[in-house]
């Protein structure tokens, strides 16, 4: 059994944490604070999931999830994920990461600064693109699963970690669209067709083929 | 079951007459509001809510002055707020305005606090939105010590302190206070910790989702040894007497400010399936009131609410629908929810 570590506790985090243990995975969350903070959460929505501090998770993981604020990931200590599968679930999101020029820049893909952050890791975005509540929804291994099965998108530059992310979002309860680079990320991000996007394969595929890279409106700053 | 409480909800949106040469008619939409919420009482509507924003499409910033105007037509129905952004205001003038409301209403002001789904108040009133949690935190924490109306003393890092200050006015029976909830548990803990009850927003998906929440809350009052307190949700809706012509108005007003909330945040258009579903299995309580007193007894049976709030008017309605919606959930709806949940 692989052990997945999720770093950030809140909607994405849990809903993952939910999603993860009923597919029969371990899983180890934690928040940048003590476990202390997260236990009575984790014990009541994601019980058979453990509230640890974020070296735990790290150390203790096979791959780790990024389920925190984007603009948090400089936080993490890059020398322990060293070697480790990294799922990147982060958008950039101006209420909360703040306006920050560098992360609104439609040539770049945000998981490609992750991943210059992480050198010795490898980073693959997935499971940012479908909101929290629909993930909780669409997985088939929830109740409330529509019969029509859903995808999430993948991007990344590593066959071998592709495969592994790609069996993980599998056994979520989730079809998978795969796309060739970790820059071709960029198609699934906020202003994209894709971003929001709660729908089965092949209309994953047309939505994202249909994104013409630069052309998205980023989400607005007033 | 205890008794449950029906509310209707409005953000001040801007119906579709008062907009003239796309210029909106703020303050007739306002008047507007104050009428609606006679109505609300007339046919038997327990809490008429009122949300905070700064944005130009909803004519709502101050609620609790709009209250206060309703308080002066009204004599029975709850006057609330749905909600009070508490982190980029000031406790103790939250206090002494609703305080004062609660006078002119014979007791009937009530106030929730939250941190609002928008943000737009952080920068407007000089709030750094890097403080978002600790705002919240310190304030809900100011204000439950101003709730028990003696002297207070209080410190925190992000409002100057308080050495035996004593606010007024006192109230008469003490001000009815909530906490909105999105998604986030933490405010759900926070929430049992202050001995608060919890309203939380269910905009979309199923509403079973948030059983394990409703679940948090008593686990977490049973932790800090605090009263389980009642808990209620709020969601979007339009009545009509046709079903189709209820999805019809839905379609161009909630779909249509949905989507112009995810064009800002980056989420692609809600699609027609998308629609349904919400309407059909999901958060949208839209059609008759046949249809709409089943999935309203429904969500209260699945997750024991002891208070639904219906949003009504959101978009750009027209004063007609948004006047049907109200009659009908109060004449028709939620006598037929009293009897189903009696059943
Ligand atoms: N919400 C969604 O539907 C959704 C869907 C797809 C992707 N996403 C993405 O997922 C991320 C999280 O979103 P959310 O909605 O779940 O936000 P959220 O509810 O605010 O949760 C963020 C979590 O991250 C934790 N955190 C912050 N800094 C951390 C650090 N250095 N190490 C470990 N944990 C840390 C926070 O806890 P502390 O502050 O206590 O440490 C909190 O538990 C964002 O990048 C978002 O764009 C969200």
């Amino acid at each position: 059994m692989q052990t997945i570590g999720i770093l950030g506790a809140g909607k994405l985090g849990i809903t993952l944490a939910q999603i993860a243990t009923k597919a029969g995975y371990q899983v180890l969350i934690a928040s940048s604070k003590d476990p202390q903070a997260i236990t009575l959460t984790i014990e009541v929505l994601a019980p058979t999931a453990q509230a640890v501090t974020s070296a735990t998770a790290i150390a203790k993981s096979d791959v780790l999830i990024l389920a925190m604020p984007l603009s948090h990931y400089k936080q993490v200590n890059r020398q322990a994920v060293k070697g480790k599968i990294i799922i990147d679930a982060m958008n950039y999101w101006w209420e909360v990461d703040g306006n920050r020029p560098e992360l609104l820049d439609k040539t770049i893909s945000t998981s490609e600064l992750v991943q210059a952050y992480f050198k010795e890791s490898i980073v693959i975005k997935a499971l940012n693109h479908m909101g929290y509540h629909d993930l909780a929804d669409e997985s088939l291994l929830s109740d409330t699963a529509n019969p029509l099965k859903k995808a999430i998108a993948i991007a990344g530059n590593q066959r071998k970690s592709i495969n592994v992310v790609k069996k993980i979002i599998q056994a979520f309860g989730f079809d998978t669209v795969v796309l060739a680079t970790l820059h071709d990320g960029i198609r699934l991000q906020p202003g994209t067709p894709a971003f929001g996007a709660n729908v089965a394969e092949a209309e994953l595929r047309a939505m994202i083929a249909t994104t013409i890279p630069g052309e998205f409106q980023l989400g607005q700053h007033n | 079951m205890t008794k449950v409480q029906f509310g209707l909800d409005t953000f001040g949106d801007i119906p579709r007459d008062l907009i003239i040469n796309e210029q909106p008619d703020y303050p007739q939409a306002i008047r507007q509001v104050v009428k609606e919420a006679k109505l609300a009482e007339a046919v038997g509507v327990d809490i008429i809510a009122l949300g905070e924003h700064h944005r130009f499409d909803y004519a709502i910033s101050s609620p609790e002055v709009v209250l206060a105007a309703i308080a002066s037509v009204t004599n029975k129905i709850t006057l609330g707020s749905a909600v009070t952004v508490l982190s980029s205001d000031d406790p103790v003038r939250v206090f002494e305005r609703f305080a004062t409301v609660d006078a002119l209403a014979n007791g009937r002001a009530q106030v929730m606090l939250g941190r609002g789904s928008f943000t737009e108040s952080f920068p407007l009133f000089g709030y750094d939105l890097a403080d978002y949690d600790q705002l919240f935190e310190e304030k809900v924490n100011l204000f439950s010590e101003l709730l028990k109306e003696k002297e207070t003393t209080w410190t925190g890092q992000l409002r100057p302190a308080l050495s035996g200050a004593n606010i007024f006015p006192k109230t008469q029976h003490g001000l009815s206070t909530w906490i909105g909830v999105g998604g986030s548990p933490e405010s759900i803990i926070r929430a049992a910790r202050y001995e608060l009850p919890v309203m939380l927003a269910v905009i979309s998906g199923t509403p079973k989702r948030f059983a394990p929440y409703i679940e948090l809350a008593k686990q977490a009052a049973a932790k800090f040894q605090t009263q389980p307190q009642p808990i209620g949700i709020h969601s979007h809706g339009v009545i009509a007497t046709d079903q189709a012509q209820a999805e019809t108005v839905a379609w161009y007003s909630i779909k249509a400010m949905m989507d112009q909330l995810g064009r800002e945040r980056g989420w692609s258009a809600m699609s027609k399936a998308q629609f349904d579903r919400e309407i059909k299995t999901g958060s949208m309580y839209v059609g008759t009131p046949q249809t709409v007193a089943k999935k309203i007894a429904k969500v209260i049976k699945t997750l024991n609410l002891a208070r639904f709030d219906l949003v009504y008017g959101a978009g750009n309605q027209s004063i007609t629908e948004r006047e049907a919606t109200i009659r009908l959930y109060g004449e028709e709806v939620i006598p037929l929810v009293k009897e189903m949940l009696a059943e």
